[in-house]
């Protein structure tokens, strides 16, 4: 192909050079990337793990549906959500106050020129606070919790609280900042209080993007409590992480199908909250 | 109080307006609220938190003794060489693992949108209901599976990413390229060309910073997932944690915790100025 376009010089591709050499390189760096992931695709069509894959995926159909075992489905996909909600509130016992000590929205002396040194300070330490709890996933902060109160869905609320705390704090301290700020400055430069420049500017102004944030993370966190079941914080994840383990493809697929159900109804409870909420 | 608010003389007749009641029956907000208050409520009712033995003084002492552990991290040369590589192998799963899902996913997106008027597009439906299944599934529920016919190791982490991340790209791409003006399509397709080189002389160039930019945005999600996938057994920092940390060797663990926190928080600044360097 590129002697033929070679050949005429309006036919010519002015890029050749660079695309091969960028094929080039993009070839010599993946090389090593693919043997650091062991990538051996032929493994998975071998006949001993074709076999077992195969009786795996075998078993999912029929998915198990006795009514014993729903009733579990159901009870462990109720944990599942309860375990996202407990924690999400929690979370937001963690995110409310830190959000209004950190957020420059409320800073009184920021109000004449800069901050002054000592809230600038406060505010700062308390944002690198909410980074520090986020930055950590909040899988990491399960095992941690399952070391020390066992195994039960007490480690799935404190991860969730922990972790959603700092991403909550943080983005609402965002949110705050980059709304409308002009009733919030009046209220302070009248003298109000910074509470009340909060409940009477603050939070109406940003009320609706601050409810659709949150339900959005509490949608997000039934998603992470499933898979926190995985290291033992109880709900629909441990069941599954337990069937996995025995092979057992008939109960993998109905709780995998329970799962997406439960993420869907989720999505859908979500987007009917933010339409009446926002 | 809004009694004691004085009116100008000269409206004597302002119509009263009673203030709004804090609650009445077409309130949708406040049933919405008392529907939450009421899920808060039953979560914590029906989950058997166990706060006595949280807060109870031995597991204080637990707890104390784990973070007073977690505060001399191991710094043996051996040691941080494992770690190292461990990172390195996180960072590849997650490059392998979206390469693969940009160039599926990019395959699933053309059967999966309709991209002009006559257009049937009979596979329209049938692939986004693949795309859902594969995006629905968290990474970590993937790698579990994975590990079955993969066998422990990075490469099931790589192909459990490759697979979420494939429905999450399909579904963006085949967005994109139905979003796409559709006037160069038009110009070529009027022409006589046939589909393929109307796709990749008209759509995919218009569309290609966008795909890019998914991708890459992708990626650094992929980056966080990885470091953690591991936990279940699937390579990287994760398994050495879980390992480290099953062992109760806390020292270890501390330090991968730190390699994890710093990789994430690299990636949050790398992501920070590539956009800042992208908006300018």
């Amino acid at each position: 192909m590129s002697g033929a376009a070679l050949a005429s010089p309006a036919l010519r591709d002015p890029a050749w050079a660079a695309r091969v050499f960028w094929l080039g390189a993009a070839a010599v760096l993946l090389v090593p990337m693919l043997v650091a992931t062991e990538f051996t695709p032929w493994v998975l069509v071998e006949p001993d793990n074709l076999k077992v894959t195969l009786r795996f995926l075998g078993d999912f159909l029929p998915p198990k549906a006795d009514a014993e075992f729903l009733a579990m489905v159901v009870r462990e996909a109720w944990r599942t959500v309860a375990i996202a909600t407990a924690g999400v509130f929690l979370a937001l016992l963690i995110a409310v106050p830190l959000t209004l000590a950190s957020t420059a929205a409320l800073s009184v002396s920021s109000l004449s020129g800069r901050m002054h040194a000592l809230p600038f300070a406060v505010r700062q330490a308390v944002r690198w606070l909410l980074i520090v709890l986020r930055s950590v996933p909040e899988l990491v902060w399960a095992l941690v919790f399952v070391r020390v109160v066992g195994l039960g869905p007490t480690a799935g609320v404190l991860a969730i609280a922990l972790t959603y705390g700092g991403m909550l704090g943080k983005v609402y301290a965002e949110i705050l900042e980059s709304g409308e700020l002009h009733a919030t400055t009046s209220l302070l430069r009248n003298g109000s209080g910074r509470l009340q420049a909060f409940f009477y500017g603050l939070l109406p102004t940003n009320a609706p993007e601050l409810t659709s944030y949150t339900v959005y993370r509490w949608e997000c966190a039934i998603r992470s409590s499933a898979v926190l079941g995985f290291v033992g914080a109880g709900g629909l994840g441990q069941q599954m992480d337990m069937s996995m383990k025995m092979f057992n493809g008939a109960e993998v697929s109905t709780m995998l199908l329970a799962f997406v159900f439960l993420v869907w109804l989720a999505d859908l409870a979500s987007a009917a909250l933010r339409r009446a909420l926002g | 109080m809004n009694d004691s608010i004085s009116r100008p003389a000269d409206a004597a007749n302002l119509p009263f307006k009673a203030p709004p009641p804090i609650f009445h029956a077409r309130c949708l907000a406040c049933w919405v609220m008392l529907g939450v208050a009421l899920l808060v409520a039953a979560s914590f009712f029906s989950l058997d938190l166990q706060w006595g033995r949280f807060f109870s003084l031995e597991s204080m002492q637990r707890m104390g003794r784990f973070f007073g552990e977690l505060l001399a991290p191991a710094t043996d040369a051996r040691f941080l060489g494992k770690l190292v590589v461990a990172s390195a192998e996180t960072l590849a799963m997650s490059a392998v693992g979206t390469l693969l899902a940009a160039a599926f996913g990019l395959l699933l997106a053309l059967p999966a949108s309709r991209t002009h008027e006559q257009d049937r597009a009979l596979a329209r439906s049938p692939t986004r209901l693949l795309l859902n299944a594969l995006r629905s599934i968290p990474e970590l529920v993937w790698a579990a599976l994975l590990i079955i016919s993969a066998g422990l190791g990075p490469f099931a982490g790589t192909l459990a990413l490759a697979m979420h991340t494939t429905g999450v790209l399909g579904r963006l791409f085949a967005e994109a390229i139905e979003n796409a003006p559709p006037a160069p399509a038009f110009a070529l397709r009027a022409q006589g060309i046939g589909e393929g080189r109307v796709f990749l002389y008209a759509t995919l160039p218009q569309i290609v910073p966008q795909l890019l930019s998914y991708t890459l945005y992708r990626w650094e999600n992929n980056i966080r997932a990885a470091a953690v996938l591991g936990v279940v057994g699937a390579g990287g920092l994760g398994q050495m944690l879980a390992f480290h940390m099953g062992l109760f060797q806390m020292s270890e663990t501390s330090s991968i915790l730190i390699a994890m926190i710093l990789l994430v928080a690299m990636v949050d600044v790398g992501s920070y100025f590539m956009r800042r360097l992208l908006s300018r």
